[in-house]
């Protein structure tokens, strides 16, 4: 059979879970990044990463109204997927993870962005005429109160939502970890490591994700980079790729020691099949590389420019290394057989339902998205710090 | 003290919630299958659609109930243990109106070899033979009677 | 009128009712409507399968006979049972051979394929387990595969999504996603057989009785015997699925 090496139970042969469902696990894990990198501000009082506070969680936005869609495309009957709402099997992980996703979407995004941008949406209301009026109208939800004293109390519950967003950030990643980490009949998914081996390679991507949305949509606005914020958001980005490198390098030595019934079927397709995307990929240009960059920028002192762009370069590396990771996870967990026998082939098609086309179209959505949300809720003005108890200064409009 | 004035818009995002939260519900008792639950967490009416799929192999009471004198044959002979439609194939709509549906007979030599043909995997007390050996390119019917194939 | 005439209306008005309902219950059997089977309990039964490995011959009957029954889809290659062939090297008791041409819904070629004639070579069918303690039911996000109170797995196509989180779950490889309907499918058992007390297809037309249905809450099935007199295994037992094809000269070799 056509790119079927060894043998294969004749249902394995076709892969089930396609590109789509890569990207989905790197989409939401830019979310859940791009909010810690957030909460780092609002809730432990980071204040050097503030510049990139409102960008990180728009660029939260952005990625997770996307989310869903490459699902969507996968499923075989999307228009029945509201019954995952309806009947939710309380068993399955994939069940539970759609409240997940809303509870986060609706009670912790979406509203956390609300409350910090109230006051801009009420100036602009009050500023804008005719069809632009009523569609801030609708987003302030028809209140026209910015009162220091209110601004204060959405400021608490701000920081409130913020909190509890931080577990929730975690759940929504850490659940897709373990949607894969729960199926014991595939080994190389199933690990109790798996949701934070998941969620620390989110926390890596979406920090980066921001930092390389900072400096580009700074240079594009001729805007001054905040070297302070930069140089911070880079210095946690590499404390968190140490700690998902340790983790991922932990799981692959206990693989390589135990060798299990699975680890020689496994070893031989990292070494034949996964060889560029594992290897080379993911671990040489996607950790190894950035990882080294970013470690150098703590030691050496160079001019801001040059690391600027070393940061560029670092995150970019990262952005392919850690969509990498999902593939390895994802594809290569189908690539071989339940029988340990045999090996098939992943074949990709273009412009197919789940093909490269449908995923690069998706991947670049959420920027188009982004590029939206940038005109009505701007991040760039200099608003009010969220120390605590801190009274509220006037923003500049 | 937190006038209300102050505090009105948080009031104002609760009520969205919570009209939120009765769409749900009232999405939920229109659009979930009546069945549902009624078993276990599955929609009990399924289990009716798959009992509805139409038989296709009649089964060997039924092949005797006209057929008895070649079940009578076959019971002397060695291939007495094989289902009738395990050769002849489903035949449950010629049962139901032999006049209908008139069988084909099926075509022997591909047929015995899936049994006969030689092969490490059959046990000892199999007989096997190399087809092409045995009978060149003939059918194994020009011998044997397939309800009773030993020749005598 | 006198006794013997009116007895004799009696009795034969009793065999005409009597052969009516046969006749229109074995139609409503053949037609696969469920009013007839009204009478069936799903509290008597307890299904599974008892597979001799001893006598399977490779036929692949079992395997064309659950394509005609079920309507499986011949093309590109999906199985609800298939059957496996392995070959055992003594020199390489953990790595042996196996191959499944389509399925082995033709059988398999007569000779070994690299003519090695040193170590065993065997059959293996297989399909659905119909777990107990079922994985692929436990992943269901919406309730659409499940376990009867009989004992049997099924799947509801018209709730099903088509996520294949199923079929990822499974440790067997039994489950496939079907293109023409994008839901998942799978061995049903023959269900709607064996509630009639009709055999799943791929009993009814195994040639050598490898394959036998078997019904472990009743008391006068064969399986009983069976089960005592011969060594029984299942399937990757370590997985812990609480699967009910049960094996008899399963090897250890197989996977």
């Amino acid at each position: 059979m056509h790119g079927v090496q060894g043998f294969m139970y004749p249902n394995e042969i076709e892969l089930q879970w396609s590109i789509l469902i890569v990207l989905y696990p790197y989409i939401t894990g830019l979310v859940a990044g791009a909010f810690i990198l957030a909460s780092l501000e609002r809730v432990f009082n980071v204040q050097a990463v503030r510049p990139t506070y409102r960008l990180a969680l728009l660029t939260a936005l952005a990625f997770l109204l996307v989310a869903p869609l490459p699902l969507q495309l996968h499923l075989g009957h999307p228009e029945r997927s509201f019954e995952m709402y309806l009947t939710p099997h309380t068993t399955s992980a994939m069940a539970m993870f759609g409240f997940v996703y809303l509870w986060y979407l609706m009670v912790v995004l979406l509203v956390e962005i609300w409350l910090d941008y109230r006051k801009e949406l009420v100036l602009a209301f009050r500023a804008s005429t005719g069809l632009t009026r009523r569609f801030y109208q609708v987003l302030t939800l028809g209140s026209n109160n910015i009162s220091p004293a209110s601004l204060r109390i959405d400021d608490r519950v701000g920081r409130i939502v913020t909190i509890i967003g931080i577990p929730s950030a975690f759940m929504l990643h850490g659940y897709v970890g373990f949607i894969f980490g729960s199926i014991k009949a595939n080994p190389w998914w199933s690990t109790p490591m798996m949701p934070i081996v998941f969620l620390f390679s989110a926390i890596v991507s979406g920090i980066a994700m921001v930092m390389l949305l900072y400096i580009v949509l700074n240079w594009w606005r001729r805007a001054a980079i905040d070297m302070v914020c930069v140089d911070t958001v880079a210095r946690y980005l590499f404390y968190a790729f140490l700690v998902d490198f340790s983790l991922e390098m932990l799981d692959l030595i206990h693989r390589i020691y135990e060798a299990d019934e699975s680890f020689r079927a496994l070893d031989f397709m990292v070494h034949t099949k996964l060889f560029v995307s594992q290897i080379v990929l993911q671990i040489v240009v996607g950790t190894l590389v950035p990882i080294a960059l970013l470690g150098a920028m703590q030691l050496v002192r160079v001019a801001p420019r040059v690391r600027v762009n070393v940061y560029l370069a670092a995150g970019i590396l990262t952005l392919i290394g850690i969509f990498a990771m999902r593939w390895n996870v994802v594809i290569g967990g189908q690539l071989f057989s339940k029988s340990f026998l045999g090996y098939t082939t992943y074949k990709l098609g273009f412009a197919t339902k789940e093909g490269l086309l449908p995923a690069i179209l998706l991947m670049i959505l959420p920027f188009g998205i982004l590029a939206v949300l940038l005109r009505i809720l701007p991040p760039w003005e200099p608003a009010a710090s969220h120390e605590p108890d801190a009274a509220p200064e006037a923003a500049a409009v | 003290m937190k006038r209300f004035k102050d505090v009105e818009h948080l009031l104002r995002l609760a009520v969205f919630f919570l009209a939120g939260l009765l769409v749900f519900a009232i999405a939920r008792a229109e659009l979930v299958p009546e069945s549902f639950g009624k078993l276990g967490h599955y929609r009990a009416n399924a289990i009716d659609d798959v009992r509805a799929r139409p038989i296709a192999y009649a089964g060997q009471a039924a092949c005797a109930q006209c057929h008895s004198d070649v079940v009578d044959l076959r019971a002397q002979a060695r291939h007495k243990g094989i289902a009738c439609e395990s050769c002849h194939g489903p035949l449950a709509t010629h049962a139901a109106d032999p006049g209908q549906m008139t069988p084909k007979l099926p075509d022997a030599r591909p047929l015995c070899v899936h049994c006969h043909a030689a092969n490490t995997g059959k046990t000892k007390r199999y007989p096997t033979v190399d087809i092409k050996e045995h009978a060149g390119d003939e059918s194994c019917i020009s011998c044997h009677k397939p309800h009773n194939p030993k020749l005598s | 009128m006198d006794t013997s005439r009116r007895d004799f209306l009696i009795l034969g008005s009793k065999m005409f009712v009597m052969t009516s309902v046969a006749a229109s219950a074995f139609e409503h059997v053949l037609a696969g409507t469920p009013e007839a089977a009204a009478t069936y309990n799903t509290a008597d039964h307890w299904w599974a399968m008892v597979i001799d490995i001893e006598k399977c011959v490779g036929s692949g009957h079992c395997v064309k006979a659950c394509k005609l029954e079920n309507g499986v889809i011949d093309e590109p290659y999906y199985f609800r049972t298939w059957v496996e062939r392995y070959h055992v090297d003594p020199l390489d008791m953990d790595h042996p051979k196996v191959d499944s041409p389509n399925g082995g819904i033709d059988g398999f070629p007569e000779t070994y394929p690299d003519s090695t004639t040193t170590g065993k070579t065997f059959f293996v069918p297989k399909l659905c387990n119909h777990c107990v303690d079922s994985p692929c039911t436990q992943v269901c996000p919406v309730g659409a595969t499940f376990r009867t109170n009989d004992g049997v797995v099924l799947i509801d196509k018209d709730y099903c999504l088509g996520c294949r989180y199923c079929v990822q779950a499974c440790p067997y490889g039994c489950r496939y996603i079907d293109p023409r309907t994008n839901t998942a499918d799978k061995c049903t058992l023959c269900y709607h057989r064996i509630t009639k007390g009709l055999q799943p297809a791929c009993c009814e037309t195994c040639p050598t009785g490898a394959r036998q249905l078997a019904d472990l809450k009743n008391p006068k099935d064969p399986v009983h015997e069976f089960l005592r007199t011969h060594q029984i295994q299942v399937l990757k037992p370590q997985m812990a699925t609480g699967a009910k094809i049960y094996y008899s000269g399963l090897d250890g070799s197989v996977r």
